[in-house]
Formats: structure tokens, C-alpha cells, sequence
């Protein structure tokens, strides 16, 4: 149990130190020894609790759910003053709405608050840890430096950078908090103080963009936080039977009928949190933040809190028709967004929606929630983080070197930043392609799918999702790798520090494809083993398979230097006309004009103006059908 | 242990291209008859390959040869995967994978002709990725296996429950082939370009890697047919022998449309793929 407290109070230390330490040098010291030690910690927890079933800690403590509430409190509060600022009622009245409803929860059903075991931790909680633990605060480290380089070019940006720092931590906490709670109760705590960090992190800069953007996180992410309580207050209310508040007596409680609306009520919480649509454009928002906030929200915390609880949740969304409608939320989101990121040229707003996207897929294995997809949903859950979090600190640091995220102007960075095209390679290429992780759950998705009840309509989804995935990461990719002429190396000069982190974030994602059968075994399959009875898992040959592809793929580089010497170098075919290396032909009358090349957008046909309204109307009617059913089956 | 699927592998790796060029060369005298010309001898097609291995080396940038080989090796794996009897999503994955070796070479090269061939490359992946992955469950479905052993050894006629999976995939066959009219990234005809799309910056022994890449992928195609008809071995392989001859006919009676309409075709392929898989699992629900 130490081990769990430490993770989730030794952040909040670090948060308050943070607090007074002024000198960038003497907080990468902080940030960097911490991480080691959160890092550690998680890994610890791995060695200690990962061969047996879950362990609960009683951890109970009067004073804990005072503080708890009292915390609530002034969030709420907090809340009331910025939206009083900004004038933003809207905010004002849901965390008017969610404070009267706790209030009414704490003094309706005081008795029945309680659960034997508020702490638990089980291979799930371990996964997640892991990667809040190791990516978050891998995050974090490269967070102090990039603050120093974002203030350098952003001098009109107030620097608030010890508040910045206590933030991340205390989201750090929070999260921890998060997945190791039993206690519902505790679980909402924790996740409105994630709501509450993202609302501050993404409000950093202070422009009226930023203001704007992070409300519309709030306010969205209250309105989950709002069928939270909702959900506490209902299962309060029918202790007896659903299991009150306790997370282990809910998911083992024998009354379907009767969890199902707060799994539900949960999930639609969940669908905020993770952006699904129509709630993805608070993600899309977060954009503004400086780019460690983005890498946090998208890949470790935040998102995964949403989709975390849904999987949760899973077995008592499985064969019901509003387990089936949540599922169909993610499906139609992850078409919906990945073909609009095809339209989207600025690297963020890809990430972002690929993100959106591969989160609807998540949802949509847990809200079919048979065991195969469970399975599928972690390894997804496990793979998103890594690769995306390298993707989104890649782009930082480029956008810092180039000056620009927009993928056109990253055209020839093998040429310009070798290192950091290689980096975002990996990084794309776990995204999309065998054997890297994403690919690996795509395909084991549509395998548990087919086995599944109306696993047609997500087969059918998922066909054309990951065909339309395919389009956007290619040509990106291709920007990375086209070989320019006569553009100069930029890439040295940078500070030394924040590579550190990449590289063990692109070593992170090589590993995880060696590893993953590990991983499998050892964490996902006991998980899904004890809650269905069975497991999923790849075929033997199937594994050795792939690792032969990764090999090839490491190896296959290594032709570069059998080529470099022997051949003749020409231009480029330029329609017959003299042309030089860099593009330029002999136009008429002897001008020398130069071609440019651009990618694909479609913007026609994918284009978020096209796409967005039809994807989110669909998805408002699939979460009020979820509610009608979950209501009918009551 | 059973070492059958290795004899697969290694028969498909050495044997594919050999097939694979001869049915090139079949191509090449059929497209010519139906043209009204001779046409080239058979074996025309080893010829030419023979030659660009023996072109100056010339390139625009070293990696590309880098790309080009992956590409090459990547579509023997899968290819070799798929004869092994292993998994058929696997298959189409390492394919895909395959593929986009190709696209980044064109676009390693920084050409603007190589650089729209790549552009609508990736087009064809998005059009047809959808309906090879209902090919892959289709089978599934109908002999509950995703191993092509399992698969080509059934005992039920798959083309009787996927006829509608079987019209798709015919259709976007001729993308996959690069044919008319849907060979919108490059062609093998000259009259229907005068730049040579994604392989414009490639020559000598590099395009012969990227023809070869093409012959042992047009074997793995036909053995995708021929699983459709997997139950009788002389039907299936009369089955393959029509495809293609059918195939080389529509290249020859039409003319490459714009890249709208391939990206639409294959998606329709797709849906009239699913609307097959949806009336089959109903079947198999509530009918039978």
C-alpha cells in the first residue's frame, strides 16, 4: 500500500516544492530526480503486485473524504470565480449544478458513502500506472526545458511557469489517484481535479483563444462530471443491490439491470473526458497549450481517464443494447476523425484527431465489451500513449527549430533534423504499421469483433478507418523522408536536455513491440482471465512473425551503406527541361522558376465542415439512445 | 513439427517470380491480340527485367534504393506468409506495409511527377484497404479461421456464401494489378501516360526490384482468388485462369478515370462487400 500512496502523494509534494523553485536548472533537477523516482516507483509496483490478483487496502480515513469534499469545494468555487471573470455562465451554473448535487449526495446518503477497501490495485491499475508514471513524467522533464525555449519565443506569454509545473504534478496525483481508487467516490474526486488541471493548463498563455478554449474544456468536461455524481447519487441510492459505491462490489454485482445506468451515466463522463464526438472539440481546443501540456492530455492523462473508466466498465456494457450504442459513440467517432484528419495540414490537429479517432476505437471495443476486446482495448490503451507521446514531443521540438508545425513546412526533415525525422518516423510508424503496437490492437480488434454480437457494423467501421488512417500518416511520413537539396543541417544548437526524453520515448515504443507478448501475458490476460473466465491472446506463430518484421525493419537500414557509393546522382525528371537539384528548371524566356510539392488534403471531401456535424449529431442520438436503453432495461 | 508451411514459403519465394513474369509475359501476347498487334514473345518480360539489371546505376538520392528493396522484401514476406498458410490479416498488413516502402521512395526522391504518383498511391491503398479487410473476415466467416491453411482447406465453396465479397474484390483487383481504369498511379501502358507516375525517378536495377515486387504480388492476388474456390482445386484454378483474362479485358476496354471515381469505386466494392458479410451473418444468426 505504501507504494500506492507514495505514487499518488509524492507528486503533490513535488507540486508543492515546485511551487518555490525559480531557476530553470534547479527545477530540471527537481522534475528530472522525481520522475526517476515516480518512474521507479510504478516499476516497482510492476515487480511487487503484478503476479498476483488484485489487492485492496482498506486506506479508510474520515479525515480523507472531509478533505476530500472540502477540496471539492473550493474547485467549485475556484470554478465560480474564473467563470465570474470571464463571464462564462455557462460554467458558473454546472459547477453550481455539480457542487449542490455532491452536497446533496454527502448529507442524503452519509451512511452509505463509505467502501471497505478505498485503494485497490490490480494489472489494469499497473498498466495505467506504468504509463502515467513513466510517459507522464517522462513528459515532465521535457516540459522544463521546452517551457524555457516557449517563454524565449513567446515574451508576451506571462510567465507563470512554477504554477505550470505544480499543475502537471498534481494532474500527475490526481491520476495516480484515479486508477488506484475503489472508492467511486474517490474516483470523482480525482477526476474532476484532472478537469480542473486541464482547464488551467490549457488556459496557460492568457489569450483570449486560450480562455476561450479552456472553458469549453471545462465546460464540457463538467457536463461529464455532472452524470458522474449523477451516477454516485443512483448507486447510493440502490446500495443494497448495485454495491454502492465500492468499484469492486458494482462490477461484481449481480443485478445487471440496475449498474447499468450508472455504467452508463459513467461511460457518458468517460465520452467527455476521452472527446469522443460531439465532445472532441475541447481537444481540439487544447491545441493553444504549450506542446507538454498537449503530450500529457492526449497520450498518458486526461483522455485515458476517460476511456480508463470505460473499460472498467466493459463486462457490464457487454450484450446490452446501451453497451452497444457506447460502442458505436467510438466507432463512427473513429471514422469521423480520422478522415478528417486527412484534411488537417497542422501536425497538431492531426495528432489530435488521430488521437480523437484511436480513443473512439478504444471505446468502442469497451462498450462491446466482450473479452477479446477488453484485451484489445488495453494493448490499444498501452500503444496510443507511447507512440503518441513521442509524436506529440517530436513536434514540439521541431516546431521550436523550424518555426512552424504545419506538416508542409516539414518537408525534408531527414535532410534538416535527421535525428528528430527518424524519432517521428518510429513515432508515425506506431501509429499505423505492422508489427508496431497500434496496428497489432487494430488487428486484434477486428478479430474480437468478428466473434462479437453486430461486430459487422464495427468491422465495417473499421475497414474503412484504418484505410482512411493509412492516407494520413503515409503522405505526412513522406514529407519527413523526401531528400532536399541545398537545405542546411538545423538540427544542432538545440538544448541538449530534451532529447533525452525522445530518446527513450522512440526506444520506449521499439521496445514495446518486443515486449508486448510479454506484457500480454504477464498483465493484460490474467486482467481479462478474472473478470470473463478466459482470454484472448496472438497466436504463437503469429508473434514470431512479427518480431522477424521488426528485425528486418532494424536491420534493413543498414543497405543505405551498400548504395552510397555506387551510384551516379541525376535531377529530377522536370517535364525534360534543365533542372537542378533543388527544383529549378529553365521556365521560358530564360527564367529559372522552381516547382514546390504539396500533399493531398481533400479538403472536399474529408474536410472538418463536411464531416463534423453529420459525425456528431450521429453520436448525440447513440448516447441518448444509450440512456433509453440502460432506462428500458431498468 | 510439421515443416509443411516452410516448403510453402520457400516455393512461393523462389517460384513466384518465375510465375509471376510468365504471366506477365501471357499479359503482355493476350492485351496484344485483343489490340490486334503480335505481341512481345513470353518470356519478353524476364527479358526487360534482365536488362535493367545491367543499366548504369542512377539515382536521384541513395535512399531510395533503401525504400525500393524494403518494398521488395516486405511484399516477398507477406506474400511468403500467405503461402506459409499464416494468418491472412497478418498478410494484408505486412502488404500494407509493403506499400508504403513504395510511397516513401517516391516521395524520398522529392520529384513533382514521383511525388503525385505517390499522392495517389496512397489513394489506391484508401480505396481498396477496406475491401481486402472484408475479403480477410468474409473467409472468416465462412470457414471460421484466419489461417490460410485452415482456410484452403475447407470443404465449403467460399465464392457460394461471398459472391457479393467476391464482385468487390474482383473490382478493386484492378488496382491492385494496376489496371484500367483504375491504374491512377502508373501504368504499364505507355498510351495512358507520359510520365511514369510513382516509378518516374526509378531505373536500372531498382525498377527491376519494383517489377519483381509487382510479379510476386500479382501471385499472392491470384492465390487470394483462388482461395474463393478453394474447395476444388481444377475449378479454382480455371477460376484464377478467368479472373485474370477478364481482368486484362477490362484494362484494355477502358480508359483511367479520375482519382474521385477510383477512390469511390473502391469504397462501393467495399459496401457491396458488407452488404454480402451483413445478409451471411443474418444467415447464419437466424437462418441456418
Amino acid at each position: 500500500m505504501q507504494t500506492l500512496l507514495f505514487l499518488i502523494l509524492f507528486p503533490i509534494l513535488v507540486a508543492c516544492l515546485l511551487l518555490f523553485v525559480k531557476r530553470t536548472t534547479s527545477r530540471y533537477a527537481v522534475v528530472a530526480l522525481s520522475a526517476l523516482a515516480i518512474g521507479g516507483a510504478s516499476v516497482y509496483l510492476l515487480v511487487r503486485y503484478a503476479s498476483g490478483g488484485a489487492v485492496y487496502f482498506a486506506a479508510s480515513s474520515e479525515a480523507t473524504d472531509i478533505v476530500m469534499v472540502a477540496i471539492e469545494m473550493a474547485l467549485a468555487l475556484f470554478i465560480i470565480v474564473m467563470g465570474v471573470k470571464f463571464r462564462n455562465y455557462l460554467a458558473i451554473a454546472l459547477a453550481v449544478v455539480q457542487a449542490a448535487l455532491v452536497v446533496y449526495l454527502e448529507t442524503t446518503f452519509a451512511g452509505s458513502l463509505h467502501a471497505a477497501n478505498n485503494l485497490f490495485v490490480d494489472q489494469f491499475s499497473i498498466i495505467m500506472a506504468l504509463i502515467i508514471g513513466i510517459i507522464g513524467s517522462l513528459i515532465a522533464v521535457y516540459g522544463v526545458r521546452y517551457m524555457e525555449t516557449y517563454h524565449h519565443h513567446h515574451p508576451e506569454v506571462r510567465d507563470r511557469q512554477r504554477m505550470f509545473f505544480f499543475v502537471i504534478f498534481a494532474f500527475l496525483a490526481a491520476m495516480f489517484g484515479l486508477v488506484f481508487s475503489n472508492n467511486l467516490m474517490w474516483v470523482f474526486f480525482f477526476w474532476e481535479v484532472t478537469t480542473i488541471a486541464s482547464f488551467v493548463l490549457i488556459g496557460y498563455s492568457e489569450t483570449e483563444e486560450a480562455t476561450t478554449n479552456a472553458f469549453r474544456a471545462l465546460v464540457m468536461n463538467l457536463l461529464g462530471g455532472v452524470a458522474f455524481v449523477a451516477a454516485l447519487i443512483f448507486l447510493a441510492a440502490t446500495g443494497p443491490t448495485s454495491g454502492g459505491v465500492d468499484l469492486a462490489l458494482v462490477l461484481a454485482s449481480g443485478d445487471a439491470a440496475v449498474i447499468l445506468v450508472p455504467a452508463v451515466l459513467i461511460g457518458f463522463a468517460g465520452i467527455t473526458k476521452a472527446a469522443l464526438m460531439p465532445f472532441s472539440s475541447w481537444l481540439l481546443g487544447a491545441m493553444v497549450a504549450p506542446t507538454p501540456v498537449s503530450a500529457l492530455l492526449h497520450s498518458s492523462t486526461m483522455v485515458k481517464a476517460g476511456v480508463y473508466i470505460l473499460v472498467r466498465f466493459a463486462p457490464v456494457f457487454a450484450g446490452t443494447f446501451a453497451g452497444l450504442s457506447v460502442g458505436l459513440v467510438g466507432a463512427v467517432t473513429f471514422v469521423v476523425a480520422s478522415a478528417i484528419a486527412i484534411s488537417r495540414s497542422d501536425a497538431k490537429s492531426v495528432l489530435a484527431y488521430s488521437t480523437i479517432a484511436n480513443l473512439g476505437l478504444i471505446a468502442a471495443c469497451a462498450g462491446v465489451g466482450t473479452y477479446m476486446l477488453v484485451w484489445a482495448a488495453i494493448l490499444l490503451i498501452i500503444f496510443h500513449a507511447v507512440a503518441k507521446s513521442l509524436l506529440f514531443l517530436g513536434t514540439g521540438a521541431i516546431e521550436h527549430r523550424i518555426g512552424s508545425r504545419n506538416i508542409e513546412d516539414m518537408e525534408g526533415l531527414i535532410v534538416r533534423m535527421p535525428k528528430m525525422a527518424v524519432m517521428m518516423f518510429i513515432g508515425i510508424a506506431g501509429m499505423f504499421l505492422a508489427p508496431f503496437g497500434m496496428l497489432v490492437s487494430k488487428w486484434a480488434a477486428i478479430e474480437a469483433f468478428v466473434q462479437a454480437p453486430f461486430g459487422l457494423v464495427f468491422i465495417a467501421i473499421l475497414a474503412y478507418g484504418s484505410a482512411v488512417t493509412v492516407f494520413f500518416w503515409a503522405k505526412w511520413m513522406g514529407k519527413l523522408v523526401a531528400v532536399t537539396r541545398g537545405t542546411e543541417r538545423i538540427e544542432k544548437g538545440f538544448l541538449e536536455e530534451p532529447w533525452v526524453p525522445l530518446y527513450i520515448t522512440t526506444a520506449i515504443v521499439i521496445l514495446v513491440v518486443f515486449l508486448f507478448p510479454v506484457i500480454s501475458t504477464a498483465l493484460i490476460e490474467p486482467y481479462v482471465f478474472v473478470i470473463y473466465g478466459m482470454t484472448a491472446h496472438l497466436a504463437q506463430a503469429n508473434v514470431a512473425i512479427m518480431l522477424l518484421m521488426i528485425s528486418l525493419l532494424l536491420i534493413l537500414p543498414i543497405s543505405f551503406s551498400l548504395f552510397r557509393k555506387s551510384a551516379k546522382r541525376l535531377p529530377v525528371y522536370m517535364g525534360g527541361r534543365p533542372a537542378t537539384p533543388e527544383l529549378q528548371f529553365a521556365g521560358s524566356l530564360g527564367m529559372t522558376r522552381e516547382a514546390q510539392t504539396q500533399n493531398y488534403y481533400l479538403t472536399g471531401y474529408f474536410g472538418e465542415a463536411r464531416l463534423y456535424w453529420p459525425g456528431a449529431v450521429v453520436c448525440i442520438v447513440l448516447i441518448l439512445a444509450s440512456w433509453v436503453f440502460a432506462g428500458v432495461a431498468l | 513439427m510439421n515443416w509443411l508451411w516452410l516448403i510453402g514459403a520457400v516455393l512461393f519465394l523462389v517460384l513466384a517470380p518465375v510465375a509471376g513474369g510468365l504471366i506477365a509475359g501471357i499479359d503482355r501476347k493476350i492485351t496484344a491480340r485483343m489490340q490486334g498487334r503480335v505481341g512481345p514473345p513470353i518470356l519478353q518480360p524476364f527479358y526487360d527485367v534482365g536488362k535493367l539489371f545491367e543499366k548504369e546505376r542512377v539515382v536521384v538520392t541513395t535512399a531510395q534504393n533503401f525504400y525500393v528493396l524494403a518494398y521488395l522484401v516486405f511484399i516477398a514476406l507477406s506474400g511468403a506468409i500467405f503461402f506459409a498458410g499464416g494468418d491472412l490479416l497478418l498478410t494484408v498488413f505486412a502488404f500494407t506495409l509493403a506499400h508504403v516502402f513504395l510511397v516513401l521512395g517516391a516521395y524520398a526522391v522529392h520529384s513533382p511527377y514521383s511525388h503525385i504518383g505517390a499522392e495517389r498511391e496512397l489513394i489506391q491503398v484508401m480505396a481498396y484497404e477496406p475491401m481486402i479487410i472484408l475479403v480477410v473476415v468474409g473467409f472468416y466467416m465462412v470457414t471460421g479461421s484466419f489461417f490460410v491453411d485452415a482456410i484452403a482447406a475447407a470443404t465449403v465453396p467460399a465464392i457460394a456464401y461471398l459472391p457479393g465479397v467476391f464482385i468487390g474484390f474482383a473490382a478493386i483487383l484492378t488496382i491492385k494489378l494496376r489496371k484500367s481504369p483504375f491504374d491512377i498511379s502508373t501504368s504499364h501502358h505507355a498510351h495512358q501516360e507520359i510520365v511514369k507516375g510513382i516509378t518516374t525517378e526509378f531505373s536500372g536495377s531498382t525498377l527491376a526490384q519494383i517489377e519483381i515486387a509487382h510479379w510476386y504480388e500479382n501471385i499472392f492476388l491470384l492465390g487470394l482468388v483462388y482461395l474463393f474456390f478453394a474447395w476444388n482445386p481444377v475449378i479454382a484454378i480455371i477460376a484464377v485462369a478467368v479472373t485474370y483474362v477478364a481482368e486484362i479485358y477490362i484494362d484494355n476496354v477502358t480508359a483511367r478515370v479520375r482519382w474521385q471515381a477510383a477512390l469511390k469505386s473502391g469504397w462501393l466494392a467495399a459496401a457491396l462487400g458488407i452488404a454480402n458479410l451483413a445478409i451471411l451473418s443474418y444467415m447464419m444468426i437466424g437462418g441456418a
